[in-house]
């Protein structure tokens, strides 16, 4: 008796915890659902009711710490976009601006840009806005650590003409850099920001922000961000525009994981995280939906892109770069790191949205594609031998070829990736050894040119492939090289074609056609950069609370699902006009 | 007694203030520089523009002065209770940053380690020599505290949150909430904290039990309680004694423990997403944010030296040895 009590409890124990378990697997229903029921407990301010809340994440990794629009890269999410507004946004999908704060804006002679702002904008604290302010917004980048500082040297004066008219008059007239400027800069109010140091525009909290937008900051804590909507904004009658959810909040969550198990339970609406393997939640019943229903699954927002350091040898040698580029199997590194959820990129490196710039007749006879026998060949005729048997060629001169490919510690997807690069590159015989530093050091060493080889991806969508070619050929060379030209590659004559094309106006764009099939033919034959894949714009929606998110599917908006910075006045804002919640 | 406390106060102020030193040189020596990486975030084309901005940050944060300097500016800023601000949620000053996140922590950390202390040595006690506890407590002990903690609390993670649905995943407070002294409010504050807890809870419950077990068994075959028994004394009785005795070690090792816990706040704080000190610790880490990295490093040094120090005046108190002790120093 005594011996089968001992065996039994323990048996008793493992059955609780089974029961515990297999409890857990019937679906229970999630709390946020039981708040979605609390809705009608509107009058209380401090809880959010669930069907009129959406819960975004994928954005920030901290605190919020600003809402100041000067720090485009670190002031809480939606700051530029919801709270503070540009004067266009940027429909890349018509590949054209919408008038925003502006009503219309033009070049009345080659040097002349005249602006027409709208009547009736207010301030969130009820003054008008007016041309002042806009004019207001461009001097402040006269202060020298604004990061559009360098406006000024091709802009001679901003002038306020009348309350609504303003006339930026130009020394050089960069038309590509200008479309660019009128839909990134927030417009700040003259009479709460005059005055301010530029400490205080550059370093500033700027608490409780008086801005244009619609939406208002309402509370933030250590991983959140809560922003309401703003019944009085303008856009509602000018646009006929309202945004859905009355309030949004931007959940930092410390990793992609805990972002999944949001999302699995219903607590979260919008995921701009890379979260591997999404494509069999979005195939499977959990109510997870991106942008295509098949692959790639997501928009392309950005490139990644090989950046040889063409400063060391053998990377300095064209040739060399080709057979690499020719080296590296892309459709194993779409296929086998990312499950398709990426797209491999074209042999230019221009986004999708960018297609009636590439030259399809310098592609096809300059281009590359995989081919591990021709990028063999390649080296050969380069002279490039292996003479010492060991498998990986030389250089000219004897001495040993070993290159190291450096990619951030922790960045999962980039260091298998780069694993890849390595066991391709090895069998068309170049020598590659994947490291990986920690991020800060990798911005170092990317910066002061002290690396082989290494993958970025840092230029987004934007409205012209000049950005692009900036980054690719920008001179001259610096001793750190912060956000251009990492491969420190100099081509006089390539750069002076992107200054050129810079010049072109931006509705001229058989003359844009002209000057980029030039440069696509020196991108081709040099290879300053070599183009890997196109990183997705990583959106999962959660069709829970929230519906008719954009997808590919016929009557859905086209705009992309996103709330990372700089992207909202990019389609951002314009989705989040077209949800319509489920319950109705 | 005055001469015991003026010791360990001396070693406790040397301990502080290598641990400071230490604190102040590693984030330096470690590679990369955070002004380049803060200004590589700001996406800045203009190579005028970065520059600018880099000399800017360096002054600002004093990283442009030679390092002696900047170690004495440490000390001097310290002493007036001045951390300097925080790189990685710039422009917070680091003390508002870590402000924010210890309530968090020590509420998380506190009863966690006080409470599986006290029930896993009422436990392990009750438990030594009963043998039916003792071969069904002891293997869920072992299990407990040989379970890799990470491993663990995903697990816990898992099965109450995602499937279950019992329990949230992320958050100290639900994310429709805005904190105010409602019932709630605290309500669901209780609610996101119970599985961190828990976490934290049972894996340190078994290890306690088990030493506690242990430490009985070898109290009650010592003499004394053979002689109390032998005097007929009630087992009740010999059991207290014994208690006694087996705490003791049981107290040091609990001094040890407030140390290594802070490290396993920091996983527990990473998967349930609990905002807290530990993962204001990788974040500063991963941001090279020397500043915070600081602020939280001497927080935990403080916080385990005071911790020490408790223990010291609690020894004195349950161990009269101790006292004896320091009365024959001063004889």
């Amino acid at each position: 008796m005594r011996n089968r009590v001992r065996i039994m409890i323990p048996l008793a124990l493992a059955g609780l915890l089974a029961a515990a378990c297999t409890d857990g697997g019937g679906t229970a229903a999630p709390p946020s659902q039981s708040q979605a029921g609390a809705a009608t407990a509107q009058a209380d301010p401090d809880s959010l009711p669930r069907n009129e809340t959406l819960y975004t994440t994928g954005t920030q990794w901290g605190p919020p710490a600003n809402y100041n629009p000067i720090r485009e890269w670190d002031s809480a999410v939606g700051t530029k976009g919801l709270v503070y507004e540009t004067l266009f946004h940027y429909d890349a999908t018509a590949a054209k601006l919408t008038p925003w704060l502006a009503e219309s804006g033009s070049w009345t002679d080659d040097t002349t840009y005249q602006l027409k702002l709208r009547t009736g904008v207010k301030w969130s604290d009820g003054q008008p806005l007016t041309a002042k302010d806009v004019a207001f917004t461009f001097e402040v980048g006269k202060m020298e650590t604004i990061p559009y500082h360098n406006l000024w040297d091709w802009l001679k004066s901003v002038e306020a003409v009348d309350d609504q008219t303003v006339k930026f008059t130009f020394s050089k007239a960069n038309y590509q850099e200008w479309d660019f400027m009128l839909y990134s800069r927030s417009i700040l109010p003259e009479h709460v920001w005059k005055g301010r140091s530029e400490k205080e525009v550059l370093d500033g909290v700027n608490d409780n922000p008086v801005a244009t937008g619609a939406y208002t900051f309402m509370s933030k804590d250590q991983d959140r961000v809560v922003l309401k909507r703003r019944d009085d904004w303008w856009g509602k009658a000018a646009l006929n525009m309202e945004p859905k959810p009355r309030y949004i909040v931007d959940i930092a969550t410390p990793s992609n994981e805990v972002a999944m198990g949001l999302l699995l339970q219903k607590g979260l609406d919008l995921s701009n995280n890379f979260l591997p393997g999404v494509a069999n939640l979005v195939k499977g019943n959990f109510g997870l939906s991106t942008y295509y229903a098949e692959p790639p699954y997501m928009l392309s927002a950005n490139t990644a892109w090989l950046v040889p350091n063409t400063t060391k040898k053998p990377m300095d040698d064209p040739a060399f770069r080709k057979a690499l580029a020719s080296s590296v199997d892309v459709k194993k590194i779409v296929e086998g790191v990312y499950g398709n959820l990426v797209k491999a990129a074209s042999p230019t490196g221009l986004l999708p949205q960018w297609e009636q710039f590439v030259d399809q007749s310098v592609v096809g006879a300059s281009g590359f594609a995989f081919d591990t026998a021709k990028a063999k060949k390649l080296l050969a005729d380069a002279g490039y031998k292996d003479a010492d048997g060991d498998g990986f060629v030389e250089n000219k001169d004897g001495s040993k070829i070993s290159l190291s490919l450096i990619v951030p510690s922790g960045w999962t997807d980039w260091m298998e990736s780069a694993r890849s690069i390595a066991a391709s590159a090895k069998t068309a015989g170049i020598q590659i050894t994947p490291d990986f530093p920690d991020f800060n050091a990798l911005v170092e060493k990317r910066q002061r040119g002290d690396f082989d080889l290494l993958i970025n991806n840092e230029r987004q969508l934007s409205n012209s492939p000049y950005t692009y070619y900036e980054y690719m050929f920008q001179l001259p060379v610096q001793k750190l090289q912060n956000t251009v030209n990492f491969a420190r590659y100099e081509n006089k004559k390539a750069w002076s074609l992107v200054q050129e094309l810079d010049q072109v106006r931006t509705d001229d764009i058989e003359g844009m056609k002209k000057i980029t099939s030039q440069l696509q033919q020196i991108s081709l034959d040099d290879l300053p950069v070599i183009p890997l894949w196109y990183n997705g714009l990583w959106a999962q929606s959660s069709t829970s609370v929230w519906k008719n998110w954009p997808s590919s599917a016929g009557g859905a908006p086209k705009t992309p699902a996103v709330m990372w910075r700089n992207w909202i006045e990019l389609g951002g804002f314009e989705t989040l006009t077209q949800l319509q919640p489920t319950g109705s | 007694m005055r001469r015991y406390f003026g010791r360990k106060l001396l070693i406790y102020g040397l301990t502080f203030f290598v641990a400071v030193t230490v604190n102040w040189m590693i984030p330096r020596f470690m590679p990369g520089d955070p002004v380049s990486s803060m200004v590589a975030r700001a996406n800045v084309t203009q190579p005028a523009a970065v520059e600018a901005m880099t000399a800017y940050y360096r002054n600002l944060f004093g990283l442009d002065q030679p390092l002696w300097r900047q170690y004495l500016n440490f000390w001097s800023a310290l002493l007036r209770g001045d951390f300097g601000l925080s790189i990685w949620a710039f422009p917070t000053p680091v003390s508002t940053v870590i402000g924010g996140a210890v309530p968090y922590t020590l509420a998380l950390v506190v009863p966690s380690v006080l409470l599986s202390w006290v029930v896993g040595n009422r436990f392990g006690a009750y438990a030594a020599r009963r043998k039916l506890l003792d071969n069904t407590v002891l293997p869920v002990g072992y299990l407990l505290t040989a379970t890799p903690y990470m491993w663990l609390a995903v697990l816990l993670a898992w099965a109450f949150g995602v499937l279950a649905g019992l329990f949230p995943v992320a958050g100290g407070y639900s994310f429709s909430l805005r904190p105010t002294w409602s019932w709630t409010f605290l309500l669901d504050l209780l609610h996101h904290w119970a599985l961190p807890f828990l976490s934290l809870f049972l894996v340190a419950l078994g290890g306690w039990a088990i030493g506690m077990r242990n430490m009985i068994i070898y109290e009650l075959e010592s003499d004394y309680s053979t002689y109390l028994a032998a005097l007929g004394a009630p087992s009740r009785l010999i059991r207290r004694y014994a208690f006694r005795n087996a705490v003791l070690p049981q107290i040091t090792g609990l001094a040890l423990q407030l140390g290594v816990l802070v490290a396993g706040a920091l996983v527990t704080e990473i998967v349930f997403a609990y905002p807290g000190l530990g993962s204001l610790i990788l974040k500063a880490i991963q941001n090279k944010d020397f500043f915070l990295l600081q602020g939280t490093f001497l927080f935990i040094v403080l916080g385990v030296l005071i911790a020490n120090f408790i223990i010291d005046i609690v020894y004195v108190v349950v161990d009269p040895r101790t006292r004896a002790g320091m009365a024959g120093v001063r004889a």
